[in-house]
């Protein structure tokens, strides 16, 4: 690794104000970023941890029903509250492994935005709304392809609200060595509409199967996607499974992310 | 009732105490007062001609205490290949020389150019990103079969081709193998590929050298399985050291599986430069750099045929193999795909006539060696996948075509060199049917295909020679070393013994084990022995842990030295007794003279021979310590039957392994709960190559799994509880505890099991699938179903 | 190089670490506690896993100045003073469940974390919990089989006694 100075603010003002240095970095719960470092594929002068923020800090529940999960919650608390949010509480659950879950967080996950991460398909599954220090992002507006995001340098994730869905689903086929998605596929049935987000999948980063939700919100069953296939066109090919093979498992998850949900 | 102490027994382990505490020494626990730290500059081209390294700038870095090339090494020998294979010509094999650090050109990604040694790690790592190293880029040759063409890409510019050998195995019995498959009733035919394993013991590899100028002496803490082997090689053909100025310790290691058996480049360097620098320097593997400097293991590319007559007896079998060396020649390396696997190949038939082609080529890859089980599971896999297919082909149960060929009679000479001493193949397969419940299995398929799964029923049976090995045998073909083992048993005033053995425990828990034997032959508690392992200068010369060898060989030598001591102590029981020798009987530590109620304690007459005041000194001198190497007769032939069920989700190509059970034949058992252990760990690594792991490259050279987060580890979520059996034993013939060894059993027997489950679970969902190539992943089990 | 404190297996250690330092370098080389093992530089392993405040984390994948202030349990402090095995740690030995002992502290932390949340659970519920631990040596057979025995559960009937 190359050195660092290390930061642990308080608040979210202290954070941003850390954050203007030159190549400062923020630190969720660091279960991606310090790997990077250690390959020195990073050099930030500083890292702002931002796990001594408690105001970023938990799940709890808005006044319009709302779940809201403060930016610095590790995946362990979301994973704990399924009483809260079932679907979005199972998702969090499966995401690495219990020593991960207690260090990463929703809000590292969001930045970074892995192609096979979990939590971009939750968000973007639900229509979350992602809050950062200086404004409101839809999870439609937020996600711009592989690691990238509309987040702007130094800023921060603070909290995601996610409108919780009649009923919702996430469905992982675990790449076998990373553990990671090699395809992940969250389903969110809302009184106007279902949403499927899928990741893992395509080199473009999450995405929303539009067929599938048309074809779920006029018919809730996974007979209704039953012969709706996805394009290998775009999608990932790797050691672990060809194009054809990812596409595929899309839809085979779609439909028991459905059967589950339902 | 089972046994409490002794053979037989199952003992706790002592050596776990500090596993469980923390207070293991393992060798990154050593730290060497003063010690700098060295740090690779790797290649990451597979293929390049170095034109310039420019270190200058990077010397003038902080903590920079030189930075070494291969100029520093010219006039140092390269890292020795310790077999020479001879091919069907009766050529040597093309032998390419093997630097510490590359010399004008690089062969491997991973391949070392330079070393930084700077006062930290992470100074040295700066420095080496500022090398300059000007690099002109060959193509890389990764296929083995193109890297036979004509005009292919050489990985060594002094050889005449990218062949190491071409050997031919028996290669009088070619005509008469060719003549039986023209005469053959039916004929059975499988091209496959024994995938590229990286061995992965969790403790990645360290080295720490050090030089004492006052004395001139080096030493070497290393993870090595056989430290007086890597003191050989290292000392004689590399440094010049001779072994009286070299002492190499391997304290506690964390898992060889044979990767940790070869004499590395690293272990050289850090002896080196300590020398050079009057320091010790240190060198720490991380798991990314394991993965591209640990010699990898298996990475052969198969044809086999198997010929049968109208009654199903097997007639012969023929095979066609590449087999990857990798860029250099690993210690052990060309041994593996010949001698280690060629003399497998009848396997527990008694098929007449084998003949066994195997092409070894050099590659741009890292260089492979011996993996847990090192050919025979090569042999194993080929040899029972090909019978299962033929039995599908002839619509005959799998089972039944494997008993009707057994060999049942022994000792029996197999047509590929080996004679196997004993053996009951009937029996360990009773023993697996027995607890693999094979009447109950259409029930659970039928349970199963109600949940919408396909369920599989694989079977397969195992033969490996271990015990390695007759020193005489193994000279002739080809072995630059011996392969005997030594022990010295020391006996101290008040009674209790240390033995020093040349075997070397890296997780097989000799620290419990082998104190058993002496506590049975001696009759006194297993306490009063400790075992000393892992540091040449305790020791006598030794070859160390590998080939299932160290209860065969290493506790046969035990066994040995503790003989003499028995009969010294009966002398000197004898003695002060006043009764003839012949006389004297040793039973629960107590020396007696037979028909009397005349006796002395194990400890009155240890004391003894410190304390000889009454004592026959002008027979014997006093003392009581003893040597023997012990050279073995002839391999052991542990043999079994494995079985595998599986379930494959259609919908994904998924494939969970819902039972597996092993039934093996070891002899007889020293410690029954270790066993066990071996033989779960063996099947975990098996299932991990049969359903996981893939050591996989690009076609420029690039290790594409080249850390845990694409090579596949098997996770305990992975795998089931295992059914495991050893009731079946036909002792040893010619070793004096009549054991075979356990070690590699499970990783040789399980994955052709695992296999053939899955292909019987997809045929028996009408698919036309007779082969998928490991690891069977869900894609390459969707694809195959979808072909 | 600043000054970390941190509460370790309940004893108040300090040492100098840099902002790069991880926790599990610090445990090891600053305050000599070798106990911690690392066997991997992608947070799969578990070979270092320790308890922070009371939660099992990947001390390779930690900041030393993350712990700073912290309270840190390791596998030194697992047995009693007198060095008597805790449940956990006897129910590896009573059950085989290591061999080369590299993963198996992190395997014991790991375990400790699981049973204290979960006292009796099922064989898939532990198998599951390891998922961030490898183990090359066993197979896991009896890595499973002693933690279930370490929760007061009857492992005798299970395969391969």
């Amino acid at each position: 690794m190359y050195n660092f100075d290390f930061e642990k603010p308080s608040t979210i003002a202290d954070a941003v104000a850390a954050l203007g240095a030159e190549e400062a970095q923020a630190l969720g719960g660091g279960q991606t970023l310090i790997p990077t470092l250690k390959q020195r594929l990073a050099s930030p002068s500083k890292l702002v941890s931002l796990k001594g923020i408690s105001e970023m800090q938990g799940v709890c529940i808005a006044d319009d029903g709302a779940v809201c999960i403060g930016g610095a919650t590790c995946h362990a608390d979301v994973a704990g509250s399924s009483d809260v949010f079932a679907g979005l509480a199972g998702l969090a659950g499966g995401i690495g492994d219990p020593a991960v879950r207690a260090r990463g967080t929703i809000g590292g996950s969001l930045a970074n935005n892995d192609p096979a991460a979990c939590y971009p398909a939750g968000a973007l599954g639900c229509g979350a709304t992602i809050m950062t220090n200086s404004r409101e992002i839809a999870a439609d507006d937020y996600f711009e392809g592989m690691f990238t995001t509309a987040l702007e340098e130094g800023e921060i994730v603070t909290e995601v609200r996610f409108p919780v869905p009649e009923g919702s689903n996430y469905q992982k086929f675990e790449q076998p060595a990373s553990r990671f998605a090699l395809v992940g596929v969250f389903v969110a049935k809302f009184a106007d509409g279902v949403r499927v987000a899928v990741t893992g999948a395509s080199e473009e980063g999450v995405f929303r199967w539009t067929e599938a939700e048309a074809a779920l919100s006029a018919n809730f069953s996974a007979d209704a996607i039953a012969d709706l296939k996805l394009g290998s066109d775009g999608m990932i090919a790797d050691l672990h499974g060809t194009s054809e093979y990812r596409a595929h498992l899309v839809g085979v998850l779609t439909r028991r992310a459905v059967a589950a949900a339902a | 009732m089972p046994k409490d102490h002794g053979i037989g027994a199952s003992p706790k382990r002592r050596e776990d105490v500090r596993f469980l505490s923390g207070t293991g020494n393992y060798t990154d626990d050593i730290n060497v007062s003063g010690q700098a730290y060295v740090h690779f500059l790797r290649s990451d081209v597979a293929h390049g001609r170095i034109t310039s390294i420019n270190t200058e700038a990077a010397a003038a870095m902080p903590g920079v205490l030189k930075i070494f090339t291969g100029a520093d090494f010219e006039g140092v020998g390269g890292i020795p290949c310790g077999w020479q294979v001879t091919d069907r010509h009766g050529e040597p094999m093309q032998e390419p020389a093997h630097p510490v650090l590359a010399q004008g050109k690089v062969r491997y990604v991973g391949d070392q150019i330079a070393a930084v040694v700077a006062e930290t790690l992470e100074q040295a790592r700066d420095a080496a990103e500022a090398i300059e190293v000007d690099l002109e880029e060959l193509p890389a040759v990764v296929d083995m079969k193109a890297a036979l063409a004509d005009g292919a890409t050489k990985v060594h510019d002094d050889l005449t081709s990218n062949l190491c050998y071409d050997w031919g195995f028996v290669e009088e019995n070619k005509p008469a193998v060719d003549a039986a498959f023209e005469a053959a009733a039916h004929v059975t035919t499988l091209e496959l590929r024994n995938n590229r394993l990286v061995a992965n013991p969790m403790e990645p590899r360290v080295a720490i050298g050090d030089f004492n100028r006052g004395t001139g002496d080096s030493t070497l803490y290393t993870t090595s399985q056989n430290p007086h082997v890597i003191r050989l090689l290292m000392g004689a053909f590399v440094l010049g050291i001779p072994e009286h100025k070299l002492r190499v310790v391997a304290p506690d290691v964390g898992g060889g599986f044979g990767t940790k058996i070869f004499h590395y480049a690293e272990e050289a360097f850090c002896t080196f430069a300590a020398k050079a620098l009057n320091r010790a320097v240190k060198w720490t593997s991380t798991r990314s750099e394991a993965f591209i400097s640990d010699a990898h293991g298996r990475d052969h590319v198969t044809k086999i045929e198997l010929a049968l007559d109208a009654e199903n007896n097997f007639t012969a079998i023929r095979t066609d193999t590449h087999a990857n060396m990798g860029a250099y020649l690993s210690t052990f390396a060309p041994s593996v795909p010949t001698w280690l696997h060629g003399t497998l190949m009848a396997g527990n038939y008694k098929t007449p006539l084998i003949y066994v082609n195997v092409k070894a080529v050099f590659t741009n890859t890292v260089p492979v060696d011996a993996y847990r089980g090192a050919g025979r599971p090569e042999a194993t896999y080929q040899l029972e996948r090909v019978i299962d297919k033929a039995a599908r082909e002839l619509g005959v149960d799998p089972i039944a075509l494997r008993r009707q060929n057994f060999i049942t009679e022994f000792p029996y000479a197999t047509p590929v060199a080996v004679e196997y001493d004993t053996g009951d193949y009937h029996g360990t397969m009773d023993a697996l049917e027995k607890i693999a419940d094979f009447s109950g299995f259409e029930a659970r398929r039928k349970e199963s295909e109600a949940r919408g799964k396909l369920r599989g029923l694989g079977v397969n049976c195992y033969i490996e020679a271990c015990g390695i090995a007759p020193s005489n045998l193994v000279g002739q073909l080809g072995a630059r070393a011996g392969l005997y083992e030594s022990a010295t048993v020391r006996v101290n005033a008040t009674g209790g013994l240390v033995v020093m053995t040349g075997s070397h425990s890296h997780g097989q828990g000799h620290e419990t084990s082998f104190p058993q034997v002496i506590a049975e032959m001696i009759g006194i508690d297993e306490s009063m022995v400790e075992i000393e392992h892992g540091d040449t200068d305790k020791a006598p010369m030794g070859m160390g842990t590998y080939g299932s060898r160290s209860l065969a060989v290493g506790g046969s030598a035990m066994v040995r030295a503790t003989e003499k001591i028995i009969a010294k102590t009966k002398k000197i029981a004898a003695h002060l007794l006043e009764a003839a020798e012949a006389d004297i009987e040793l039973k629960d530590g107590t020396f007696s003279v037979a028909g009397t109620d005349k006796s002395v304690a194990w400890g009155d007459v240890t004391l003894a021979a410190y304390v000889p005041h009454n004592y026959p000194l002008e027979d014997i001198e006093p003392g009581l310590e003893e040597t023997a190497f012990y050279d073995p007769a002839n391999f052991t032939y542990p043999s079994g039957a494995y079985a595998c069920e599986v379930e494959v989700d259609p919908e994904t190509g998924k494939v969970t392994i819902e039972a597996f059970s092993a039934a093996d034949d070891f002899g007889n058992v020293v410690n029954p709960m270790i066993v066990d252990g071996q033989v779960h760990g063996g099947i975990g690594q098996g299932i991990g190559q049969a359903l996981l792991e893939n050591a996989a490259y690009d076609e420029n050279g690039q290790l594409l799994s080249a850390s845990y987060m694409d090579y596949a580890m098997p996770r305990a979520s992975d795998v089931p509880f295992y059914s495991v059996d050893h009731s079946s034993q036909t002792p040893c013939t010619h070793n004096p505890l009549g054991v075979k060894g356990c070690g590699e059993a499970g990783a040789i027997g399980s994955p052709p099991a695992v296999v053939n489950a899955v292909v019987d679970a997809l045929q028996s969902g009408g698919h036309k699938v007779d082969h998928v190539d490991m690891p069977v992943s869900p894609s390459r089990v969707w694809a195959a179903m979808n072909a | 190089m600043s000054q970390v404190t941190m509460t370790v297996n309940g004893k108040q250690m300090s040492g100098d670490a840099e902002g790069r330092t991880l926790l599990s370098q610090f445990l090891r080389e600053t305050l000599g506690l070798t106990g911690t093992h690392v066997g991997c530089d992608t947070s799969q392993c578990g070979a270092c896993v320790v308890h922070v405040d009371g939660v099992a984390v990947k001390s390779c994948t930690m900041l030393a100045m993350e712990a700073d202030g912290a309270d840190v349990s390791t596998i030194e402090g697992q047995a009693a003073a007198d060095g008597t095995l805790n449940a956990l740690q006897q129910a590896f030995q009573d059950h085989h469940g290591l061999q080369c002992g590299f993963c198996t502290p992190g395997m014991i932390m790991s375990a400790a974390d699981l049973l204290k949340a979960n006292p009796k659970p099922t064989e898939a519920e532990v198998r599951h919990h390891l998922e961030g631990n490898i183990c090359r040596c066993t197979g896991y057979h009896n890595i499973v089989k002693a933690i279930m025995a370490a929760s007061g559960q009857d492992v005798s009937s299970i395969a391969a006694e």
